[in-house]
């Protein structure tokens, strides 16, 4: 079946991803934190065994997978980095399509995730919203009436909704603009940063545009909110491209790490990722014939542990360089 | 200045360390602090999440924690374990430290009040939610020897549960 990747969504020239992630716990339980790994491994069994059938999800216990497999499934954002950090007592529910991923006994007993290509935060809310309610219908959850769902960190109580968007700003990040638009968005209780990579300018120009505020906001509200901020920066990034691909500079830049990505014998990551993301600019802006969900789909898999999960074997930088640069060349 | 200890670069670090009241100096090229351990001088300057939560609660509860221990019954957790961790322990934590918390949450999510979603509320779940309270009471009544509402509460689990089984 084919990835959920796979495929153009709304918005695509700058909205790479939608994700929805909800926090929810079982009652009878005490948080994960508070429970030892065989308490968690029976739990996991359970809510496995409840959903596993009506959802055809593949249950995955994480201490079964190579440490490249689940470095991986943290590089796709299937799992959190945190998840990936401890296999001990933890299990992942997955469905073919990679669009549907529930982490068990990470920070809180259930985390439902649903990925969606392009902007689309309605259809993947309605998703998780309804894998929410078969479990539902199993489970009593911990809530209260006052607090909402209760989670592990307070800091998602609520409605223990993350929403949260995938954006490609390489225009508006190259006129300096993203720290005044960080400040601007926290006051709207939203947050953003660098998808990959650490420091001031993310790795690829991505960055995740999240909800920050969960206790007495609607589901709706917040998915609203986010949606309406998300739909502005996409209107500034696409007047700054504008003006950007009219300068032969930048058209020259494009083609430069086209030409690179194209013939490159050994390529980092870091390098990869600073080019691609011009190629995806040249892209949409129709001045490369490649379609930016190649581009996308490229960017998830020739991350490092994704490359190594892929060949099978424990390739080290270099040899992971060349390989990388291998397949890129033989994708472009 | 150039560095005291490789005389080669211009020093960016200057490190005054008192160590029982005597003072030593050093002036440092950048290569030479981190060589010699003081590239991180100021440990206490980075903080994680769970140490900015705990300052969170903390500011709330001065003076509380004197006024006795209270466990949350159903995980154990004190409040001080919660202010430690930055995490709660289980659901019932939040209701046994109700008071406490709540001017954190305001602190962090402006907000105090839930909206939205509702949850256990499919009719399955609510009986289930139902038979469950009814159990408790049945135990309390019993330990309170008081069998008349102890006979009263078991036959309305028991209609209940045949309800559910007829199904």
């Amino acid at each position: 079946m084919s990835k959920w990747y796979i495929g153009a969504g709304e918005q695509n020239d700058i909205v790479i991803s939608t994700r929805i992630r909800l926090a929810r716990n079982i009652e009878d339980y005490p948080f994960p934190c508070k429970l030892d790994t065989k308490s968690r491994t029976a739990l996991n069994k359970k809510i496995g065994d409840a959903i596993c059938g009506r959802e055809n999800l593949e249950f995955i216990e994480m201490k079964t997978l190579t440490q490249p497999q689940i470095v991986s499934l943290a590089e796709k954002h299937l799992i959190s980095p945190e998840f990936a950090s401890s296999y001990d007592g933890r299990a992942l529910l997955l469905s073919d399509s990679e669009g549907i991923s529930i982490m068990l006994c990470e920070e809180d007993h259930i985390k439902i995730q649903v990925m969606k290509p392009g902007l689309s935060l309605e259809t993947a809310y309605a998703e998780a919203d309804r894998i929410d309610d078969e479990l539902n219908e199993k489970f009593v959850f911990a809530f209260d009436d006052r607090l909402g769902y209760l989670t592990q960190c307070p800091t998602n109580l609520g409605t223990g909704m993350r929403a949260s968007v995938l954006l490609h700003l390489p225009a508006l990040t190259a006129c300096g603009q993203m720290s005044s638009i960080s400040s601007t968005v926290s006051k709207l209780g939203l947050t953003v940063c660098g998808s990959y990579g650490e420091g001031s300018v993310p790795m690829g120009d991505i960055y995740c545009l999240s909800n920050q505020v969960t206790l007495g906001i609607s589901e709706k509200a917040a998915i609203d909110n986010l949606k309406t901020v998300t739909l502005q920066l996409a209107a500034q990034e696409r007047t700054a491209r504008a003006e950007m691909v009219k300068n032969i500079e930048t058209e020259d830049e494009i083609f430069r790490a086209y030409g690179i990505l194209k013939s490159a014998r050994i390529l980092p990551v870091k390098e990869f990722m600073t080019l691609v993301s011009k190629v995806r600019l040249g892209a949409v802006a129709g001045l490369i014939g490649i379609k930016p969900e190649t581009v996308d789909e490229l960017m998830i898999s020739m991350q490092p542990a994704t490359i190594n999960a892929a060949v099978g074997k424990n390739l080290d930088g270099r040899e992971r360089d060349i390989e990388r640069a291998k397949q890129v060349r033989q994708r472009l | 200045m150039l560095c005291q200890n490789c005389g080669k670069y211009e020093a960016t670090t200057h490190i005054k360390r008192i160590v029982n009241g005597e003072a030593t100096e050093a002036h440092l090229c950048s290569d030479c602090a981190r060589a010699l351990g003081y590239d991180n001088v100021f440990p206490d300057f980075g903080f994680n999440f769970s140490d900015m939560l705990g300052s969170f609660f903390n500011e709330a509860t001065v003076g509380a924690l004197s006024n006795g221990i209270v466990r949350c019954e159903k995980c154990g957790s004190t409040f001080n374990d919660i202010v430690r961790s930055g995490r709660m322990g289980c659901g019932d934590c939040y209701s046994t430290f109700y008071d406490k918390l709540l001017p954190s949450f305001e602190r962090i999510h402006g907000r105090t009040h839930h909206e939205g979603k509702k949850a256990n509320t499919s009719p399955e779940i609510k009986k289930l939610s139902k038979t469950e309270e009814l159990k408790e009471n049945l135990k309390q009544a019993v330990e309170a020897q008081n069998y008349e509402e102890a006979a009263r509460l078991r036959d309305e689990i028991k209609k209940l549960e045949s309800e559910d089984n007829q199904k």
